[in-house]
């Protein structure tokens, strides 16, 4: 039996949490992510980020790509798959790891959820089914997309924990990073996992979306008096890039959807090579990457600290013999940093931490339009990282 | 007697924008048409009181846009309007619906296959770099590649650049997609068999080979190549039928000084000791000049308005085994309504868009096995669309105008040429194959007018009704179309031009092979180019 035909009339869907987020969206700004209509922000961007450093926040993740992988092979198909070591992602754990084609071209960034043995769920900003249908030819293994049954969202900031106490969920507790829990949740099962997008202490809750409703709800009773707030797109993209995160379609082009071939990057070229393990058995790339790793990369991502207070925007890098030598990728104001910020990608060699760097700026004040070329501070890790983020148990606030 | 530095032979689109911009640089143009009226297959015909037919081509999505822009073909009438997607009946009742929106078309696709909808955005990648790669050729005059002219050399590095910009995988599959079948290409991606019949028919539009024949992967990639506004692969209508493309062209040629002559049908182009004079008309008029482009295919250029015994022997053999077979009709249908089609429902926004009514390859298949056999296909293929849900200018309020494009029809049936019994036949198939999927439509029929390669043949001039001017395969493309050394748009005497769909890069209505042509024209006559170079997709 086919779905039913009459879909068109639905072009753009909604999350199992619309009717929440639509009454917390006094400002009615939406956009689409995918098949789904999402907020851009809900009362103010500069408000809704502040709860999320200061008290808590909470972003529908609903419309992010969700595949369940299980079956005897799972756990090979997913070393074969990704460039990290996935058996060292133990049953309980979560995963950050980015998979490649064969070029060793990174296609996306996501999560391996370690759902029980042989069973996991990858969550990604791509559609990957194809490229997962294909890489599991010789695997046993059973690969199917749940996006639309898995209702989820993050809850970000310093007093999350507090929230989730108040909720009654004491496994918080002893949560680490990178670990979930699942507990009972008004006759259903939540799923607790110490993950998110923001560089902060923080969580995102899994849940059946017949109960999204209610989880919405409870996390608001709950936060009542440790500030939560709903927050937009723009806020997290905020968090986000303070984190120092990557993100596909904004930071890297995936390399599955490239025209251009010549655009991709792969993920020693993104300063992933962390998450590459040449010692595992083999997976997609690897030829590829240990080449480039004899041979040298092309590319290299830097985080830099723009000198003024402009934020970079598109900005075009130079050297300091005035050569373009790369782009920014994101940017941003931060907060936090009392900086100008970015992420940018660079030519090789350039971006070593003694490098100087310019980024040309265009910017305009009431109309009228300037340029300035700002000197940049290449810097390693986050911009943003608070303490909280990894203390277990973690603060109240 | 005027003095004319240039005739054209034929006011098709093509012949129209080669005169156009030779006009542009201020040369004398004249351009000859055998028919009352002219745009060759870019026509709007009112056959049917209050309907306007694009009798011929039917939707626009080739036409490059240098050539709108150069020859201000905006001011001068054309707009193009995107139509809103496609859809293919199902035998079951259902529908595929290739709507214009990517999620709810990827949704759509998943109807049929998950997998397929995710396969869908590899596809419709790998496609683009393809097309990426021909679209940088079109506006462009194919190396000689035995050549050793600086110009030659200079063309052939920028082919392999373009190519070489492909990066290393993508060369592999270059090679590969301008030789397989689509439907070998199309399984490299798809699963499900109502999801490759829905892409298929592009790979064997105009063409007389099957879904599983060689080299119908390039077809579908000449289909795919357009844009609209920068809408890759779309399609949209010329708003008052196709005759607004050629009424534009012909009116900024007119605006520029050139003259297009009606019911003027050239029976040879005159030549003398290699060189062009002029042409001679049937009626026994001669018009002298030093310079004649012919608009007409291959066949009917070499073999018709020269002489065979003019030309050396290797070249009439070339000539006569140019590949020209016709394989489509096209009936065109005046409407008292709007026809129901129940598995879309009333309103259903792809009554605006194409319709097709196969539903796997093999049908494909059988409706080609058909056509081998020496008649039309009984379960054919159509390319069917209702221009007046989107333009109000074809038909009168609440009226409707049908084009349907009909593949497999032969040139000949059973090897005699086709009689108005066959002719009925023909069109009660048609019909039949319509009414399957819209019970209502044959009562609200008004006017029909059945066109065979016979008439496409007869009345437009183009040899067994091939649409392309000559088919689409590998072996007759770029420095091979139409033929190796006459890929440059030079014909074989001094001052004769090839300016049709037989040269590079094809049919389709483009007006690239016309401006290429001009391009050839005024270099050779050391004037300043009038004709645009191609826009760069970076």
């Amino acid at each position: 039996m086919r779905a039913p035909r009459e879909h068109y009339l639905e072009v753009v869907k909604t999350t199992p949490f619309h009717r929440r987020t639509q009454a917390a969206n006094h400002l009615n700004l939406w956009h689409r992510w995918r098949d789904y209509t999402v907020a851009d922000a809900y009362f103010d961007v500069a408000l809704e980020y502040t709860a999320l450093r200061n008290a808590c926040a909470v972003f529908d993740i609903s419309p992010m790509t969700k595949h369940r992988i299980s079956g005897p092979d799972a756990l090979a198909f997913l070393n074969r798959l990704v460039t990290r070591d996935v058996s060292r992602i133990r049953e309980g754990r979560v995963g950050y790891c980015v998979w490649c084609d064969d070029r060793g071209q990174v296609i996306d960034d996501g999560t391996i959820f370690h759902l029980g043995h042989n069973d996991y769920r990858l969550c990604s900003q791509e559609r990957q089914l194809d490229w997962l249908l294909r890489s599991a030819l010789g695997f046993d293994v059973s690969i199917r997309e749940e996006t639309a049954e898995v209702a989820a969202l993050a809850l970000q900031g310093p007093t999350s924990a507090a929230v989730l106490r108040a909720l009654g969920v004491s496994a918080v507790e002893s949560q680490t990073p990178f670990s979930l829990r699942v507990v009972p949740f008004e006759g259903s099962s939540l799923m607790v996992s110490r993950t998110g997008f923001t560089g902060d202490l923080g969580y995102e809750l899994w849940i059946p979306p017949t109960h999204a409703e209610r989880l919405w709800d409870a996390l608001f009773e709950a936060g009542m008096h440790v500030g939560i707030k709903p927050m937009g797109t723009h806020a997290l993209e905020m968090a986000r890039i303070e984190a120092g995160f990557i993100q596909a379609g904004v930071d890297f082009l995936p390399a599955d959807r490239a025209i251009r071939t010549d655009r991709t990057r792969s993920p020693l070229e993104l300063d992933l090579g962390w998450l590459v393990d040449f010692n595992k058995d083999h997976f997609t790339g690897r030829a590829a990457l240990l080449a480039e790793r004899a041979q040298g990369s092309r590319y290299r991502l830097v985080r830099l600290d723009v000198e003024g207070n402009k934020p970079a925007k598109d900005a075009y890098i130079y050297d300091d013999r005035r050569r373009v030598i790369g782009a920014v990728t994101s940017s941003m104001w931060s907060p936090m940093c009392k900086a100008s910020i970015a992420l940018a990608s660079v030519q090789m060699p350039w971006g070593d931490p003694q490098d100087t760097l310019w980024a040309e700026i265009y910017y305009q004040k009431e109309l009228k339009w300037s340029r300035s070329n700002m000197r940049c501070q290449v810097m390693s890790g986050a911009f943003y990282e608070p303490a909280r983020r990894k203390i277990t148990p973690p603060p109240n606030v | 007697m005027t003095r004319y530095d240039v005739i054209v032979v034929g006011a098709g689109h093509n012949g129209l924008t080669s005169a156009a911009f030779l006009a542009k640089s201020g040369l004398k143009v004249l351009v000859l048409e055998r028919n009352p009226y002219f745009g060759g297959a870019t026509v709007s015909r009112e056959l049917h009181t209050g309907w306007m037919y694009s009798n011929c081509s039917y939707v626009c999505g080739l036409l490059r846009p240098e050539i709108y822009r150069s020859l201000d073909l905006g001011r001068h009438g054309l707009q193009i309007v995107p139509y809103g997607g496609g859809v293919g009946f199902t035998r079951d009742g259902d529908v595929l619906g290739g709507y214009v929106d990517k999620e709810v078309k990827r949704r759509e696709i998943a109807r049929y296959s998950t997998k397929d909808s995710d396969a869908y955005l590899r596809y419709g990648r790998d496609v683009m770099r393809q097309c990426r790669l021909v679209r940088s050729l079109l506006m462009r005059t194919p190396p000689d590649p035995s050549s050793l002219k600086p110009r030659d050399l200079k063309e052939m590095l920028y082919i392999a650049g373009e190519f070489g910009k492909l990066g290393e995988s993508s060369i592999y599959d270059t090679l590969r997609f301008y030789t397989m079948s689509i439907a070998d290409y199309l399984g490299e991606y798809f699963e499900n068999d109502t999801v490759k019949a829905n892409f298929a028919g592009s790979g064997i539009i105009g063409t007389a080979l099957g879904v599983y024949s060689p080299g119908t992967a390039y077809v579908l990639l000449h289909h795919y190549m357009g844009d609209v506004d920068g809408q890759m692969g779309a399609w949209g209508f010329a708003r008052g039928g196709m005759g607004a493309v050629s009424q534009a062209i012909a009116h900024s040629l007119q605006s520029m000084g050139g003259e297009i002559r009606v019911n003027a049908s050239v029976a040879q182009i005159m030549t003398h000791h290699g060189k062009v004079k002029g042409v001679a008309l049937d009626n026994g008029d001669e018009i002298e000049a030093p310079i004649v482009l012919s608009a007409l295919d291959p066949k009917r250029t070499f073999l018709g308005l020269l002489s065979e015994q003019s030309l050396d022997a290797a070249l009439v053999k070339r000539a006569r085994h140019f590949k020209i077979r016709g394989s489509s009709g096209k009936i065109n249908i005046a409407l008292d309504g709007l026809p129901s089609f129940p598995a879309l429902g009333p309103n259903h926004p792809l009554l605006a868009g194409d319709m097709h009514f196969l539903d796997s390859l093999e049908r494909f298949e059988r409706a080609y096995d058909d056509f081998k056999r020496g008649t039309w296909s009984k379960d054919p293929y159509l390319d069917l669309l209702m221009p007046s849900v989107t333009d109000p200018t074809m038909a009168p309020p609440g009226k409707h105008f049908m084009s349907v494009f009909v593949q497999y029809v032969p040139a000949l049936i059973d090897g005699r040429a086709w009689t108005e019994a066959d002719r009925d036949a023909f069109k009660k198939t048609v019909f039949a194959q319509i009414s399957r999927y819209s019970p209502d439509f044959e009562k609200l029929v008004l006017h029909a007018e059945v066109r065979t390669p016979q008439e496409l043949e007869s009345e437009v001039g183009l040899t067994e009704g091939n649409i392309f001017q000559g088919e689409l395969t590998f072996d007759q493309l770029l420095f091979n179309r139409p033929f190796p050394g006459f890929a440059q748009y030079r014909g074989p005497a001094k001052g004769l031009y090839l300016c049709g769909s037989g040269s590079h890069p094809g049919g389709g209505v483009m007006a690239a092979p016309g401006a290429n042509a001009a391009r050839e024209v005024l270099l050779d006559l050391r004037r300043p180019t009038t004709v645009p170079g191609s826009w760069s997709d970076d």
